[in-house]
């Protein structure tokens, strides 16, 4: 079971209290109508899908309910980070695995 | 190779079967191929098969980074149906599920194909609706699925119970008799000897690292653990590893990646003579000719490439499990294992061509893609050959994320595959 770092609540909790919410720092476009269909291809559908780590979104579900972001490696399964909605994504080189 | 039949049997019985020959070759990479096919899951030895036996197309390398059938073809619950709710999907599931009649006596090998009927339990109104909407689309497109009422459930497969006070009540179930399960792993060695007898080399433990174009962007060829290996074209059938293996010809594809577990139960005597779904709650059964109850479940909520999951959802599916069977409640798990499998938004597969020429690609069967493997070979096999899709796949292209004609199955049908 995962254990996962809630930044709000400051607290390492169990996997099932969280829900995974998909690839974070997606950005919805400012002018919708100005997009072309390659760009909403892109949008919707283009992921990452990183073998290595992986930013992306969680949610706090039976807990405090809010979104946060994180940096998990999805070959270990292991997070190197969690850090608040609307923070800038860390710098990799900076990060190392925190749990065991 | 030595076929297999009575005679070779008897006689090798006679000699303590110490003469038998070797099912495929060791095979070492040449340096240049027709067609290099990367994955050798029972997607990508069957295409290599059909290429070799309907499109006369043998100088093909199968390269895979572990041995033959030992990715998802080895980790499936080795399902096989086609009651799939649109009319593209029923054709495509059904092409394979005719193929899969008559398997064992085309490859000359035992894949065990079993049509001991698939069962799908509804335990909710919406179930019902749902599940008799797609038991009339399937008769409407010549795919055989019927309704049975809960006494017809418990009668089909007396272990279900139907109690009326149930955590999760059977209110009817969907049947469809054609449908059953087969040996995974015999499916990989069936199409890999299949291959191998008419040319095909088959190399494992080679990981393909890279694919590489020429200056006018078409494929060149494959950087592999062993050396570059020139091809006219390339096919890539790998899985839950797919868009790491596309990334590095510039295709970029509409797939995550996410575990798939299931697990297997100690072996009892047969008590359970069918498989039995349950959408609702997530969880489907059957048992295999060694006795053990072969039970999986949706995939883990995070996408990973760890092959192993987490025990949360084993959890909730055994809960699910032991609701709707009670008689297992006490039964003995061996051991569990997880799959990585390549979901698409649409949760449709992508056969066809990419953008890049020469590089074709067979992917996005997410949670399903065991049941379609003869299909889904047949029909890419056509493509790769003849550089045009095949009528069966032409709606499963890449471009359908850009034009919006999706194939939206996900959101439909049967979820749990």
């Amino acid at each position: 079971m995962l254990l996962i770092h809630c930044p709000y609540c400051s607290e390492t909790l169990p996997e099932v209290e969280f829900t995974y919410a998909g690839e974070a720092h997606i950005v919805r476009p400012e002018t919708p109508s100005a997009q072309s269909d390659a760009d909403w291809e892109g949008f919707l559908f283009l992921r990452s899908n990183v073998r290595g780590p992986h930013y992306e979104r969680w949610r706090h579900l039976h807990g405090c309910g809010r979104y946060f972001n994180a940096v998990r490696d999805t070959v270990s399964d292991k997070f190197l980070t969690t850090y608040k909605a609307g923070e800038p994504r860390p710098d990799l080189s900076t990060l190392t695995v925190t749990q065991k | 190779m030595t076929r297999f039949n009575a005679f070779n049997l008897l006689k090798n019985a006679l000699t303590g079967h110490k003469n038998w020959t070797e099912q495929w070759p060791d095979s070492q990479p040449k340096a240049e191929y027709d067609v290099v096919i990367v994955g050798a899951g029972g997607h990508g030895l069957g295409t290599a098969y059909y290429l070799a036996t309907q499109h006369g197309i043998t100088n093909i390398a199968v390269i895979d980074k572990g041995w033959l059938g030992g990715g998802n073809t080895g980790r499936n619950t080795t399902i096989i149906r086609s009651n799939y709710l649109y009319d593209e999907s029923a054709r495509l599931f059904d092409h394979a599920l005719d193929l899969w009649q008559n398997l064992s006596q085309e490859l000359n090998y035992n894949v065990m194909y079993s049509n001991r009927g698939v069962l799908m339990l509804a335990h909710n109104v919406h179930d019902v609706q749902s599940f008799k909407r797609h038991v009339h689309s399937n008769r409407l497109n010549g795919v055989d699925n019927r309704w049975l009422t809960p006494e017809e459930c418990k009668e089909f497969c007396p272990p279900i119970n139907i109690a009326k006070n149930a955590r999760y009540p059977v209110m009817g179930g969907a049947l469809q008799e054609r449908a059953g399960t087969a040996r995974h792993d015999a499916v990989a060695w069936g199409y890999a000897r299949g291959a191998a007898m008419r040319g095909v080399d088959i190399i494992q433990n080679c990981a393909v690292t890279a694919i590489r174009r020429n200056a006018d962007g078409s494929v060149a060829g494959v950087e592999t653990a062993k050396g570059f290996i020139k091809a006219k074209k390339v096919a890539v059938s790998a899985a839950g590893h797919t868009s790491v293996v596309m990334d590095s010809a510039g295709v970029r594809l509409p797939l995550e990646s996410y575990p798939l577990q299931a697990l297997v139960s100690e072996p009892v005597k047969p008590v359970f003579p069918c498989v039995v779904m349950s959408n609702a709650v997530h969880a489907y059964c059957s048992q295999s000719d060694k006795g053990e109850l072969v039970i999986g479940s949706g995939t883990d909520q995070y996408t990973s490439y760890s092959q192993r999951g987490g025990l949360p959802l084993i959890e909730h599916t055994i809960a699910a499990i032991s609701e709707v069977f009670p008689i297992f409640n006490r039964m003995r798990m061996l051991r569990k294992w997880g799959g990585i499998v390549d979901n698409t938004p649409d949760r449709s597969p992508i056969v066809g061509k990419t953008p890049v020429p020469g590089l074709f690609v067979n992917c996005g069967w997410g949670t399903g893609g065991f049941k379609a493997t003869p299909g889904a070979a047949h029909t890419f096999a056509w493509t790769v050959a003849k550089d045009e899709p095949h009528p069966i796949n032409a709606p499963f292209t890449l471009e359908r994320f850009r034009t919006g004609r999706l194939i939206d199955e996900a959101a439909a049908a049967a979820v749990a595959h």
